[in-house]
């Protein structure tokens, strides 16, 4: 092999010899960058991901969307008779009330999340910056959520609520307020459920923020104080701009964050009654006794087309980015 | 097992028995192995020298249940030989999982349920046939269980191992101290249900977070209103949810409403029961499986708990006696390594046949007293003051129905269909409940065919 290599190199640098200057060099180039083991580890290296990526990635999507134009239940195999068409996306829009209520708890989750969770733990990465006392008692306190998971979570909130041997209603009564039915109440359910979520976020997005702000130039600070700028200002006109890859990455976790919220919901009851999101849909149909594959297909191609938005707004950006 | 087929037995054993031998005689030490497979054929009677090993899967996953069933294999094993290796799922999952799990590799016998959601997979061609298991059982279950083993084409699919009486369950000594009686009639109920309230009592425990508990409730007035056959045509979708029959069940359950315990939406039923086992509430309609929070206090606290049939309506069909009365039990898989034919099918078709008798459900309700065994020759002489009633209550009922996720599509009963709307009304049952009567029809008519 080796030798075989070592012979064809010169022959081709021979073969392209005589050409014009421009050629001369593109043909140095090539010489020296692609040899045949070069490529074969570039076709290693790039082909071994990609066909994981097809396999793993797209191979499951491009099916998904597939079986979102039938109504597999994934017991005969699949031939035309199955085929629905647009069948399941039209039941989506027009007469399965769930999606909506789906729909619509999504959204707030991601207006939650966005609006109140994440500046909070923003907010509490800026006041641990300033190494006041006990800052890693604090940071080690609001991070404690981010290690469990969000079953886990889900777990502990759902004692937390329980109206007959719960924390939270034990209080309420000994301060003699009504008795709230915190997960079984509809239009009550879905705010219990953000508190929880929000208490593991804010932890989450505290450490990502203030992992950052130790990254900041303190020269930038202390130009800052020089010019009279109070901390406040120094914040909101220096450091929150310097900080603005941080920021996007904070605004691209939160929005996953809500598009995937799943696990509370579903321990708590399976996402009915209040709780629907358009991940436990997706579960409760394409995984359950009866096995709505196809319908719960076309909730998840729902759901991707969603969720490429804020994907491909990120990817773009950092793109252009890695150009300049 | 049939002459024909043992002749054919002893004739493959005695092949093997040659062939076996002779390799005896070159390797020494395989002999020994070999040596009582060789005696047993020549038995006779027990022609079938090795029985196929069977693989049992299993949703029996909380810790008594799960006992009970290792047990009543152990007991199989003992009986025949046969080992029997038990697969044990998370219930909750088992059922989620089923399609997958009877589509892909599954055991060759698993748990399930009776009604209208055992046919639904037996005949999407999941399940094994076992009439000639029924030839030997039929004598020893009463018609209602053959019947509710009988899949859509008329053959048999199913072995019941036990059921229980969904009803209205108290405490004994709460109603002696409070002088309370058992109620006959609706108006007796509400009556007993006014005086509990005035006695700073709930008068009927309630929880409905898991979704499934309050169907019962659905079930008992419909059967005492509409009818069993009602019932039964509009589980399966002969009858519409927008009939005014079905209103009116929804308008009497309404009227019992504020008698329910609040905040049912978020509570899980062992909370509830929890209510009944403290006296703070009065009465529960749940299943009998309500007796292992009973039972989990003390023996003295289970021998206090006592429950009455649900009150008569007034209606032509409270003579019917009709009630939840919902059958477990066993199913051969068809796509298992086994499933089709061979000797696993042959000893998991014995195992099945063993289920079916009372020697291997004594086994299972001694453990787990929450239930009353299928069979007619299982001995209920050790059975508690509850298991005794729940016999009688159960037999003197002339129609039985399973419950409502058990008698209906799973694709109907589940979280976002039935399961939800239910839980819709309980949290206002004062909205337009014929507005909710006609989503629920669309949601029934808008499954698949």
């Amino acid at each position: 092999m080796t030798q075989a290599r070592e012979d064809t190199a010169p022959d081709r640098a021979g073969l392209t010899a005589g050409s014009s200057g421009a050629v001369a060099s593109r043909r140095r180039r090539r010489y020296s960058v692609l040899t045949s083991r070069d490529k074969l580890i570039l076709a290693l290296m790039v082909g071994i991901p990609l066909i994981f990526d097809l396999i793993f990635i797209w191979g499951p999507t491009i099916a998904s969307v597939v079986l979102s134009f039938t109504q597999w239940n994934g017991v005969h195999p699949l031939d035309g008779s199955q085929w629905v068409g647009l069948g399941n996306y039209e039941k989506l829009w027009s007469s399965y009330a769930p999606f909506w209520e789906g729909v619509k708890h999504n959204v707030l989750w991601f207006l939650v999340l966005m609006l109140i969770a994440t500046p909070l733990g923003m907010f509490f990465a800026i006041l641990l910056d300033r190494e006041m006392r006990g800052t890693r008692i604090y940071q080690t306190i609001f991070y404690m959520p981010v290690v469990l998971s969000l079953a886990v979570v889900g777990l502990i909130w759902e004692f937390q609520y329980s109206q007959d041997n719960g924390l939270i209603d034990s209080v309420f009564r000994s301060l003699h307020i009504g008795n709230v039915d915190w997960l079984g109440d509809p239009n009550v359910n879905l705010w219990a459920t953000l508190v929880a979520a929000s208490w593991r976020h804010v932890g989450y997005i505290m450490v990502l923020y203030l992992a950052g702000l130790k990254s900041v130039d303190p020269s930038l600070r202390e130009a800052a104080a020089i010019d009279g700028a109070s901390g406040t200002q120094t914040y909101l006109h220096v450091v929150f701009w310097v900080m603005m890859p941080i920021n996007i990455v904070i605004a691209v976790v939160t929005t996953i964050e809500s598009l995937r919220a799943f696990d509370i919901a579903y321990i708590i009851n399976h996402g009915k009654n209040g709780l629907e999101l358009l991940s436990t849909l997706i579960t409760n149909n394409s995984i359950s006794e009866a096995n709505f594959i196809g319908f719960g297909s076309a909730i998840a191609v729902v759901l991707l087309v969603v969720s490429l938005v804020p994907i491909v707004t990120f990817l773009t950006r950092m793109m252009r980015e890695e150009k300049q | 097992m049939d002459d024909q087929e043992k002749r054919a037995g002893l004739l493959s054993g005695g092949q093997v028995t040659r062939r076996d031998v002779l390799k005896a005689g070159v390797i020494g030490a395989a002999g020994l192995t070999v040596l009582p497979t060789i005696l047993a054929a020549c038995g006779g009677s027990s022609a079938t020298a090795a029985p196929a090993p069977i693989t049992l899967g299993s949703n029996y996953s909380d810790p008594v249940p799960k006992k009970a069933m290792a047990d009543m294999a152990a007991a199989f094993t003992a009986k025949t030989g046969t080992p029997v290796t038990i697969n044990t799922v998370d219930h909750g999952t088992f059922q989620d999982t089923i399609t997958n799990y009877l589509g892909g590799k599954p055991e060759d016998v698993f748990t399930w349920f009776s009604g209208f959601r055992m046919r639904f997979f037996a005949a999407q061609g999941f399940a094994v046939p076992i009439d000639d298991v029924w030839s030997t059982l039929t004598s020893n279950f009463s018609d209602a269980f053959k019947v509710g083993s009988t899949g859509n084409d008329g053959h048999q699919y199913f072995v019941p191992i036990y059921n229980y009486p969904w009803a209205v369950f108290y405490r004994k000594s709460l109603f002696a101290d409070k002088s309370y009686t058992i109620p006959v009639t609706l108006d007796d109920f509400k009556a007993l249900c006014t005086k509990m309230t005035a006695d700073g009592l709930i008068p009927i425990a309630f929880g409905d977070k898991d979704g499934w508990e309050a169907m019962g409730t659905f079930d008992i007035i419909n059967l005492r209103m509409n009818g069993y056959q009602f019932h039964v045509d509009l589980m399966a979708g002969k009858q519409k949810w927008t009939d005014p029959k079905v209103l009116a069940v929804f308008n009497a359950w309404k009227d019992l409403m504020p008698f329910h315990q609040t905040g049912a939406a978020g509570r899980i039923w062992q909370d509830a029961a929890t209510a009944l086992v403290q006296k703070k509430a009065g009465m529960y309609l749940l299943g009998m499986f309500v007796s292992q929070q009973f039972k989990a206090v003390d023996d003295a606290t289970l021998a206090d708990l006592d429950f009455f049939p649900f009150p008569n309506f007034g209606t032509a069909f409270d003579a019917e006696k009709a009630l939840d009365a919902p059958i477990d039990g066993f199913m051969l898989a068809a796509k298992s390594a086994g499933g089709a034919a061979g000797a696993e099918q042959t000893s998991a078709k014995a195992f099945v046949g063993f289920l079916g008798t009372g020697a291997a459900q004594d086994i299972y309700v001694k453990a787990d007293p929450s239930n009353v065994a299928a069979a007619k020759d299982a001995n209920t002489s050790n059975y508690n003051a509850l298991q005794q009633k729940a016999v009688q209550l159960i037999s003197s009922a002339q129609k039985i129905t399973q419950f409502m996720d058990r008698d209906t599509n799973p694709g109907f009963a589940g979280p976002n269909g039935m399961q939800n709307f239910i839980l819709q009304f309980i949290g206002n049952p004062s909205q337009d409940l014929s507005a909710l009567l006609t989503q629920i029809q669309a949601f029934w008519d808008g499954l698949p065919a």
